[in-house]
């Protein structure tokens, strides 16, 4: 069991002043193995949390952010997954899943993260599945006008993963989960 | 020094020498029943107690020696079947003794059996025996002698309810011993500090201190008589006390003395007799370090009231917290070279008093503050960095308690006292005051409390005269700025017009910024507005037209005027993206020539400002994502914007950037929505621009370095044209595809010297994705059937 949290488009300080306190009391040291942020965090005091956090952690640039040499893509290797992390903004048109695709297809990669949308997606095509873990702070975004606080967390086990969304709704946190299964070529969602 | 230690060591063990020796044969005198041999050779022991060369330390063993030794005695004389003596007649008889010191010390001895008898009140004894130890003068000794009297008597006093109460005595008789006993104890230890030879005065002090608790230990058995009720302590026993405390004159006992009284009394007859304790304070000499006294005093009645709710009504009863306000007041007042430290640690202890006792009387809180602001006043500048730090406790404790910055901001002295602060310090006050809010999650929603907080903050928002911006480290500096982007957010009012006030005081404090912290606010300040542009929105059905000074209109010119004032910076990246940002809430508006205005500031900015390629791949990426959800331009606009876009697309420095940029810009002419552009040519244009950008990079690449180039790009272009060719271009064809895909072949073939991994994967894989296409079947399967693999 290997927890990987994917978080990102924090936006501090420029759209929101902190994490929700609900989130900040879950995250704690010591009970996730690696950290995958999308971008746009913006300043290296998030950075420098993050890093309390969990050591390992794999940034890629967002538009807004402080530090420029965040890479514009990464790739990593956990257990039998293969994950690209790109924030989004210079996938055109935002948001769009088939561009998106297109993109995992190039990293080659069986899980791609990404944001700059704010908006939580989970979604399983072809090649792979696309995951957006939305804004963690839930920061004004052009795409929506109901941002929602949210962030995801993976355990990946073997071939399977399990995503797990939590969102604060109206003050509450609220899970859900969904399954991805690798066969020897290409996931499945369940 | 060495020499003086070690001689008393000797004299020591030459006293104690002589106390054993004595206590010997007094031993043998008692076994045979000699009184007369006891006494001879008691006396002789106690002689021992005649010297004067030992320190009070040293004494104190020979004493407790001379002690144990007494008790067996007393167990002697208390039996006259074994020396057939009457008490009154060994009373008498012990006074026969030579030299005054032993004498009183069997009196006292005799004493104590003569009270447990009962043949005499109590009362006389007791009297006697204390105004016969005047005899003693010497302090060391006539403590000690004293000390020994009050241990011997303590419980034979005629205490309400003890065997000793009789008609002829009463408490108020314990109460006159205890006292006067105390009285002559503290003359004697005060005159230790002027006898002598004029030796170190810390020497001295020291071992007066090692006395303390003599002296302290009468006003402990006073707070232990029963007798002594409230209504007694306060009409005799603490104005007694406080006489001779007065009286005395000498700063160590003042300040011992006033401490015992403090600690050892109960903290209700504290607050009862609150105006004669305080009324002492003033009166006191200047070097007592009468500040530490209230504070003790202060934390007790804070400790009390934290105890139990039942108490508090008396502490408004007695109107503690105004006796003590005066009484800090006066003593501040009299010791005109206090310290500003002294009286700011004052204040310190009284706020922290008030807020544990009455938190709901704001007005104490600023009562407090203004007495501390009318202090500091006095001082042209304050530079003890001590004293900043007590201002800094004191300001920062209405924080902690109330938890809440909004009934800080409501003190009308609170900011007085900031001003008082040096810059550093007033920086580091702003910054505890945002930490505050932040910690706890605090929202400031009215204009007015904004205004305040923003003045207090004012260190932090401005260059202020005299501050040298420079001398901060960057770190520092980018920090507070950071804190200040953030407590932006965390002014909010979801009524639009107040937001608006909010927004605008917000803007007036941060535009005199400077262009070092503009850069951090403006963000922050842009984003709040669009929020609110959005809350306006939401609320535009129920809008009565009355409202013309809110309009989306308004807040889109306050939004060009904000970001504008980061062309002083300069900081034309940050400035382009927040118009594109403000060109999106335009067509959420459907503004279309205010959209209009944002792209061309947003392009300007491109043309003239970015000149960094790697700036450029990023800010032309963003022009044609905004663009590419615009929905509120019409033809000739969209036209304009379009052509500027992909012109300088096709500009950027390096061949894969332009190559990628023109693609990108394929979606422009493409919008998946139901009345979204779609034509198809003008895509198909596109991608094969991008195509011959990518051959051109490719004989680039064949001739700078004789191998091929990105073969990638090919393949991000293949993917491209699968795109439009499955959302229904006409204008790409199947056999174009496939024509692409032979031409990637090749390309691959031809350069299989060098192969690129990376790009054999991707075309495996875009190759994988139009299989799966042709096997999902239905109307999408049939498309794809078209493409030969």
């Amino acid at each position: 069991m290997v927890l990987v949290l994917a978080i990102g488009d924090l936006n501090i300080p420029h759209r929101a002043p902190d994490l929700p306190p609900k989130f900040k009391s879950m995250l704690v040291p010591g009970k996730i193995q690696h950290i995958i942020c999308t971008g746009n965090l913006c300043i290296k005091e998030v950075h420098d949390y993050f890093k309390t956090l969990c050591p390992d952690l794999h940034i890629t640039r967002g538009e807004y952010d402080e530090d420029s040499r965040y890479p514009e893509n990464k790739t990593l290797t956990i257990g039998q997954f293969k994950l690209g992390i790109c924030h989004g903004h210079q996938v055109i048109p935002w948001g769009d899943l088939d561009s998106l695709a297109m993109v995992q297809r190039q990293l080659d990669v069986d899980i791609l993260v990404t944001g700059h949308t704010h908006q939580f997606k989970a979604y399983k095509h072809e090649g792979g599945v696309v995951i957006n873990p939305g804004s963690a702070t839930g920061a004004y975004s052009s795409f929506t006008y109901d941002v929602n606080p949210s962030f995801v967390l993976m355990d990946i086990d073997g071939l399977r993963v399990v995503v797990y969304v939590y969102e604060l709704i109206d003050g509450e946190v609220k899970v859900d989960k969904i399954d991805f299964k690798k066969t020897a070529t290409a996931p499945s969602a369940h | 020094m060495l020499n003086g230690t070690e001689d008393e060591e000797k004299w020591l063990a030459e006293g104690i020498a002589g106390i054993q020796h004595n206590a010997f044969y007094m031993h043998r005198a008692l076994d045979s029943n000699n009184l007369r041999e006891a006494l001879k050779y008691s006396a002789q022991m106690l002689s021992e107690l005649r010297t004067s060369k030992l320190s009070p330390h040293k004494y104190y063993e020979l004493y407790m020696r001379a002690f144990d030794e007494l008790k067996r005695l007393e167990l002697f004389f208390k039996d006259d079947s074994k020396h057939g003596v009457s008490v009154v007649d060994l009373y008498e008889l012990v006074q026969h003794a030579g030299n005054i010191l032993p004498r009183l010390y069997l009196l006292c001895t005799v004493g104590s059996i003569y009270i447990k008898s009962k043949e005499a009140p109590a009362k006389e004894v007791l009297k006697d025996l204390v105004e016969m130890c005047r005899g003693v003068q010497h302090p060391i000794r006539g403590l000690f002698l004293r000390s020994y009297l009050a241990q011997i008597s303590r419980d034979k006093l005629p205490d309400i309810g003890s065997e000793y109460e009789g008609d002829a005595d009463t408490v108020m008789d314990a109460v006159d011993f205890v006292l006067q006993n105390f009285t002559e104890m503290n003359k004697l230890w005060v005159r230790m500090q002027h006898q002598g030879p004029g030796g170190v005065r810390e020497k001295r002090e020291k071992e007066r201190s090692e006395l303390q608790d003599l002296v302290g230990k009468n006003l402990h058995v006073l707070s232990q008589i029963e007798g002594v009720d409230l209504e007694m302590y306060k009409e005799t026993v603490l104005p007694r006390v406080l006489e001779q405390v007065v009286n005395c004159k000498d700063d160590l006992a003042q300040y011992y003395l006033m401490d015992c009284i403090i600690q050892v009394f109960p903290d209700e007859y504290h607050l009862q007799t609150l105006e004669t304790l305080l009324g002492a304070c003033p009166q006191l000499q200047p070097t007592v370090d009468v500040k530490t006294v209230l504070s003790r005093l202060m934390d007790r009645l804070s400790n009390y009231a934290a105890s139990s709710a039942d108490v508090l009504p008396e502490f408004l009863q007695v109107e503690a917290f105004s006796k003590l306000s005066n009484a800090i007041g006066k003593v501040i007042e009299a010791q005109l070279d206090m310290p500003a430290v002294g009286a700011i640690t004052l204040y310190v202890s009284l706020l922290t008093f008030t807020l544990r006792v009455h938190p709901d009387r704001l007005d104490h809180v600023d009562q407090v503050l203004g007495a501390c602001v009318k202090k500091l006043s006095n001082i042209p500048k304050l530079e003890d960095s001590r004293a900043m730090k007590q201002v800094v406790a004191l300001l920062s404790a209405p924080l902690e308690k109330y938890n809440d910055i909004v009934t800080a901001l409501t003190l009308s002295n609170y900011p007085r006292v900031m001003d008082h602060l040096d810059i550093g310090t007033n920086k580091l006050m702003a910054m505890v005051i945002i930490q505050s809010i932040m910690k706890n999650n605090s929202c400031i929603s009215t204009a007015d409390k904004v205004e305040v907080l923003f003045k207090l903050i004012k260190g932090l928002i401005k260059d202020i005269d005299g501050a040298d911006v420079d001398e901060l480290e960057e770190e520092d500096f980018k920090e507070e700025q950071n804190s200040v982007a953030r407590l932006i957010h965390m002014l909010y009012n979801d009524e639009p017009e107040e937001m608006l006030k909010i927004i605008c005081i917000v803007r007036k404090h941060t535009m005199v910024g400077g262009p070092k912290r503009l850069p951090f606010t403006v963000s922050s300040l842009v984003f709040s507005a669009l929020r609110l542009l959005r809350q306006l929105q939401g609320q535009e059905g129920d809008i009565v037209g009355e409202e013309a000074s809110m309009t989306p209109n308004k807040i889109f010119q306050l939004l060009t005027q904000i970001i504008e004032s980061l062309s002083a910076v300069p900081s034309p990246e940050l400035a382009l993206r927040l118009y594109l940002q403000c060109a999106e809430a335009a067509n959420g508006c459907d503004i279309e020539h205010v959209a209009y205005e944002f792209f061309t500031q947003a392009f300007l900015l491109y043309e003239e400002e970015i000149a960094d390629s790697k700036a450029q791949v990023t800010a032309i990426h963003l022009i044609i994502g905004t663009l590419q959800r615009m929905n509120v331009f019409g033809v000739e606009n969209r036209d304009t914007l379009t052509h500027k876009a992909t012109g300088y697309s096709a500009r950027l420095l390096k061949k894969a950037d332009q190559c990628r940029a023109v693609y990108a810009c394929s979606h422009l002419f493409w919008v998946d929505d139901q009345d979204g552009i779609k034509d198809g040519e003008r895509v198909l244009l596109c991608l094969k621009r991008a195509l011959r950008i990518a051959n051109a990079a490719q004989q680039m690449a064949n001739v700078a370095r004789g191998s091929g180039g990105p073969v990638s790009l090919f393949v991000e272009i293949l993917n491209k044209y699968i795109y439009f060719f499955e959302k229904g271009n006409k204008q790409i064809t199947s056999s174009a595809i496939q024509g692409l895909i032979e031409l990637i072949n090749t390309e691959m073939q031809s350069d299989s010297t060098n192969p690129d991994s990376v790009a054999d994967a991707f075309l495996a894989s875009t190759l994988r994705y139009i299989q799966f296409q042709k096997q999902k079947g239905g109307v999408m399967g049939e498309k794809f059937e078209s493409i030969k693999l």
